[in-house]
């Protein structure tokens, strides 16, 4: 018998109501992002949406992999792929704390009958260049939350700043289950038979198998070539990018003929960024792999960060130059763009 | 004279960061108090919680007192023709504020003049305070802060509500957004939403308590009871005293409560070290002993709640302690599966400084280092054992390959003493051998503070002090030496360390010595080519430890500074000898003779520094044949008789008997002062006293600089 709820949510139910509480409170509700992250903040949702002056409100669900913390399915905590609930309120309420814990109630949790705890957690991602400060969310004695001001994304100052708060969701969803392994978790419940999907019948085999590939299998050689030509091409966008921030009518045939804002606006950044996100799995699979020495180490993080850094400035110089509305400042005579030629390889 | 409050409502501040701006805070109000001349009639009392800094200041000044003023305006020449006041005296008056007729006449130096005597009104106290609360209350001071609205305002954490008050009024303030009010709020949970504050003062404390909310103190006792309470529930148990961690969660709540949990005995198998650092670190729950000492299988949660009658919080707390727990069990066995001797060359792969290479390059230097100071301890008479050293050395960084210390960072060195202990090092080496090498790993970062014990064996020290040594030698090189309150790789703490394991083991081995051959041991390395601060290298780790050494003397052993200054000021590289110096010193500082002889010497080092300002020639050498007084003579003839002496005992570090020998020159250095005069017009005799002064002085000052000694009747 579980004291915690006699019949408590499974882990799909939990994440239906926190969605359907952020969906109510204004919030867009994003699928998760469809490339590997190490974590939701990395999902464009969070990175360029945080810079800029646009308020915006957004949650989404990101199963987050750190192929460094796979245990093969056998660590009942540990998980290569854990999934994220990830909240950014631009700019956040006053009174943000008060929906966080609202949020709580939505999972059934009542806080009369619990302890909760603020406790001072500040986050820093040197590879984004970004930083926050804020609280782990101590639930009964366990981080439920993490809850972050943004202060600086892509090494700038932001303004105004984002509430981001991140919820592990096998955490929360194995304290209102009561269960020591997150495998043993509810996943489903078949609302006909009564029967349960359990966590571990869902990922499990995921969890071993990667841990394999990522700790034993991936391909050093190859995944180091991955990684050069995704930077590669991440690069040659971000330098083509400043050429036309720059004027400069000489360069490359992406730019149309036309010029200012109009032909910014269509500049494929956003492919730059998701590049620059595979650089950083991919990165992370070599660390896991053990095939980063420690000199490299330091000189290959510098390169992801250059690239983030890099789209996160340019980011912000194409929003500030987007027209007012799409009527004006756009050129009419841009010409389709040349499909972006495949860099030499 | 009504009692102001100010309450600054925000969220969660760190715990560790109420204390001192609660405290900084304070000394703001005060002082601001005192300068706008609204002394308050007693003294400041402030209450503070994760929520709110809370300053109350009980019968302050409605309004600050009237001064009278005198303004001076023309000249009364210029103010007054044939007896009627000009423009210039009507002007005058007018902006005085006063009728011609009640201006007065001053002298002052520069002749007569034209006064006006007005009575400057004093400011309301409300109308100071709503103009100076804002600018004071974006001065606190904080470790770490945050913008929430504009980059200018910051504070630790947003501001959502404040209070300030003059007895039931509300001071009009505003400060990042929010409006002062008379609605604080109470806990989250317990008593959610706002509360009207009827007054400030006791009204305030009173409504306080009733939203659920304590102060510091009051918060302090109830966890005391708590705990006390709560541990009775266990047969002969008592919980472990934790200062830093009882003023944590008193920071951490607003209404705290105790409550006991449990795990299972088969835990205590891991190492305690591991069990409490999971416990008070990460989980914040002290921890329960027997009367024997051991740990038992409880520990006690301090809530920011009123209880737990369903036990649902202890059953959480108990579920995340089992899971953690778990945690650190399954990573003791998994790095169990490699031998901290395997893991050596996995070091490559640990960045130890980024231009100082990997902890395997470190180990190496560590290594070689340790081996040359275990010969240097050995050639001066210290037993130790090399082989252990390097052994240790060798292993001490791998633990920082482990699933243990990657989880439990705070437990580095701890862990691979730890390992060392169960582990097979070597097939043939004795089992106390195996013993002292754990321990001397598991010693390796000690001491870690101030209270800290140094590492227990004489190897545990050569390797604690040789470590440290890399690293200082490594960053001074690269010219990372810290400055000001920059000391991001707390190489402060790691000297003070040196300096105390090398003074509370007696190891014969100088600062020069340690430092010269930890920079020997770079030599041919990568990291050297980064060297920036090659040249000043010496000069920089002298100065810096001088610092040190100066502070544990003072700090640590309570020496006076005088003693300190003039020890240090005759040589500071060799620890153990300063403090047998420094022990000397303070004994004979206060006598007559050493009162009178540190006059004297002050003296001569002003008759010297004066000789050689005004370019006074001063013999190299002193010649006798060129003395002329019988007191020169007697002082010429007893400084090398005695200075030979001196120099007999301090060969043999005999300090007392040294000092003792010294003191025998004060009749003669007295007799001198008072038969002879230095600055004679007489070139040649001037310049051969000054040489047996300058003599005098050297001789007698390689103890101590006498002349830093405060004497007896000038002390405080």
């Amino acid at each position: 018998m579980n004291p915690a709820r006699p019949n408590p949510l499974t882990l799909q139910e939990l994440t239906l109501r926190l969605q359907t509480f952020w969906a109510e409170r204004g919030c867009v509700l994003q699928p998760p992002f469809d490339l590997e992250l190490g974590a939701g903040t990395m999902a464009p949702e969070t990175f360029l949406r945080v810079l800029g002056p646009q308020p915006y409100k957004v949650a989404y669900v990101q199963p987050s992999r750190r192929p460094a913390d796979g245990r093969y399915g056998e660590n009942p905590n540990r998980l290569y792929k854990h999934l994220q609930l990830q909240v950014i309120l631009k700019p956040p309420p006053e009174d943000v704390q008060e929906l966080y814990l609202h949020s709580l109630g939505a999972m059934g949790i009542d806080l009369a009958h619990h302890d909760i705890k603020f406790e001072e957690d500040n986050w820093e991602s040197p590879t984004l260049g970004a930083w926050g400060i804020g609280w782990q969310v101590m639930l009964d004695g366990l981080e439920i939350t993490q809850f972050t001001y943004f202060q600086q994304c892509g090494g700038m100052d932001l303004s105004p700043i984002s509430a981001e708060l991140t919820y592990g969701l096998e955490r929360i969803a194995a304290f209102l289950e009561d269960v020591d392994s997150i495998y043993d978790v509810n996943w489903a419940r078949d609302p006909l038979s009564g029967r349960t999907v359990k966590y571990g019948d869902v990922r499990l085999a995921e969890e071993l198998q990667l841990s394999v590939y990522n700790f034993e299998a991936a391909d050093v050689e190859k995944t180091w070539k991955h990684f050069d030509l995704y930077e590669a091409e991440s690069k040659e966008l971000l330098e083509q990018y400043s050429l036309l921030a720059k004027g400069d009518k000489s360069s490359r045939p992406l730019h149309g003929q036309g010029s200012g804002k109009g032909v910014r606006r269509r500049f494929p950044l956003l492919a730059a960024y998701e590049l620059c996100l595979k650089c950083s799995h991919l990165f992370n699979i070599l660390d896991a792999r053990g095939a980063i020495s420690v000199t490299e180490r330091v000189g290959v993080i510098a390169r992801v960060r250059a690239l983030a850094v890099g789209i996160a400035k340019a980011w912000v110089d194409q929003q500030l130059s987007q027209p007012e509305s799409s009527e004006e400042g756009e050129p009419a005579e841009i010409k389709p763009v040349v499909p972006l030629s495949p860099v030499a390889y | 004279m009504p009692d102001f409050l100010l309450e600054i409502g925000t969220e969660e501040i760190p715990a560790r960061m109420i204390a001192g701006a609660a405290d900084d805070l304070r000394r703001r109000i005060e002082n601001l108090l005192e300068r706008e001349r609204l002394r308050p009639a007693g003294e400041l009392a402030h209450l503070d919680s994760p929520r709110r800094l809370s300053i109350f200041a009980p019968g302050v000044p409605a309004a600050q007192p009237d001064v009278s003023e005198q303004l001076t305006g023309p000249s009364v020449s210029v103010a007054f023709r044939d007896g009627q006041p000009t423009p210039a005296a009507l002007a005058f008056a007018k902006k005085a504020g006063l009728g011609v007729s009640l201006l007065e006449r001053v002298s002052t130096p520069k002749g007569e003049y034209v006064a006006a005597r007005v009575i400057r009104k004093g400011r309301r106290v409300e109308e100071i305070l709503s103009e100076a609360l804002p600018k004071e209350i974006a001065s606190i001071y904080w470790p770490k802060n945050m913008y929430w609205r504009k980059p200018s305002e910051r504070f630790v954490r947003p501001v959502r509500w404040l209070v300030a008050m003059l007895d039931d009024q509300i001071v009009p303030i505003e400060f990042g957004g929010v409006r002062s009010s008379n609605e604080s709020r109470g806990h989250r949970i317990l008593a959610a939403g706002r509360f009207r504050v009827p007054a400030a003062g006791a009204p305030y404390i009173h409504a306080l308590r009733g939203a659920k909310v304590l102060g510091q103190v009051e918060r302090e006792q109830q966890i005391r009871n708590g705990l006390d309470k709560a541990t009775r529930e266990v047969e002969a148990a008592r919980w472990r005293e934790d200062k830093p961690l009882l003023d944590t969660v008193v920071n951490l709540t607003e209404w705290p409560s105790v409550i006991l949990g449990s795990f299972d005995r088969e835990f205590l198998e891991l190492p305690e070290e591991v069990l409490v650092t999971v416990m008070r670190d990460h989980q914040k729950y002290f921890a329960i002993e027997d009367a024997k000492g051991r740990l038992l299988p409880n520990f006690l949660a301090i809530l920011n709640t009123e209880g737990d009658p369903q036990g649902l919080i202890r059953h959480g707390n108990e579920r995340v302690l089992r899971a953690r727990f778990n945690d650190a069990r399954f990573f003791w066995q998994t790095d169990q599966k490699h031998s901290l001797r395997e893991r050596v060359s996995w070091l490559k792969n640990v960045t130890f400084q980024k231009d100082l290479g990997s902890y395997y390059d470190k180990t190496r230097r560590v290594q070689r280092l340790c081996s040359w100071i275990c010969e240097i301890l050995r050639q001066n008479g210290t037993a130790v054992r090399p082989g252990v050293i390097h052994k240790a050395a060798c292993l001490a960084k791998t633990d920082l390959t482990t699933e243990l210390v990657k989880e439990f960072t705070e437990l580095q060195g701890i862990v691979g003493g730890l390992y060392a202990q169960v582990q097979v090092l070597d097939r043939d080496m004795p089992d106390t051998t195996r013993q002292l090498i754990a321990q001397v790993i598991y010693d390796q970062y000690k001491p870690e503070s101030a209270n800290d014990p140094v590492p227990r064996a004489v190897e545990g020290a050569v390797l604690s002090i040789c470590d440290k040594a890399d690293t200082i030698a490594g960053m001074f090189a690269l010219g990372l030496e810290p400055t000001g309150s920059k000391d991001p790789f707390a190489l402060r703490r790691q000297a003070n360390g040196i300096v105390r394991t090398v003074a509370e083991h007696k190891l014969p081995v100088s600062l020069g010595q340690l430092f010269e051959l930890s920079r020997e041991s770079y030599r041919g390395s990568a990291a050297e080519k980064k060297f920036a601060n090659a040249r000043n290298y010496d000069q920089a780790i002298e100065g810096f430890f001088r610092e040190r050494l100066q502070f544990y003397m003072r700090e640590h052993l309570g020496l006076a500074y005088d003693v300190v200054n003039a020890v240090l000021a005759a040589g500071a590289d060799d620890v153990v000898d300063v403090l047998a110096r420094a022990d000397a010193v303070g004994t004979v500082r206060g006598t007559a003779d050493f009162d009178s002889i540190s006059v004297a010497f002050k003296r001569i080092k002003n008759i010297l520094r004066q000789a050689k300002e005004t370019g006074r020639r001063i013999r190299p050498l002193v010649d006798p044949g060129a003395f002329r007084e019988e007191a020169e003579q007697e002082l010429g003839r007893k400084i090398p008789e005695i200075a030979t002496a001196v120099d007999a005992f301090r060969q043999q570090r005999d300090y007392a008997r040294a000092l003792a020998e010294i003191s025998t020159i004060r009749p003669a250095v007295d007799g001198f002062f008072d038969k002879v005069m230095v600055m004679v017009e007489d070139e040649d005799l001037r310049a051969n006293r000054l040489a047996l002064l300058a003599t005098l002085l050297k001789e007698f000052s390689t103890i101590a600089d006498f002349s830093e000694i405060v004497a007896e009747g000038t002390r405080n």
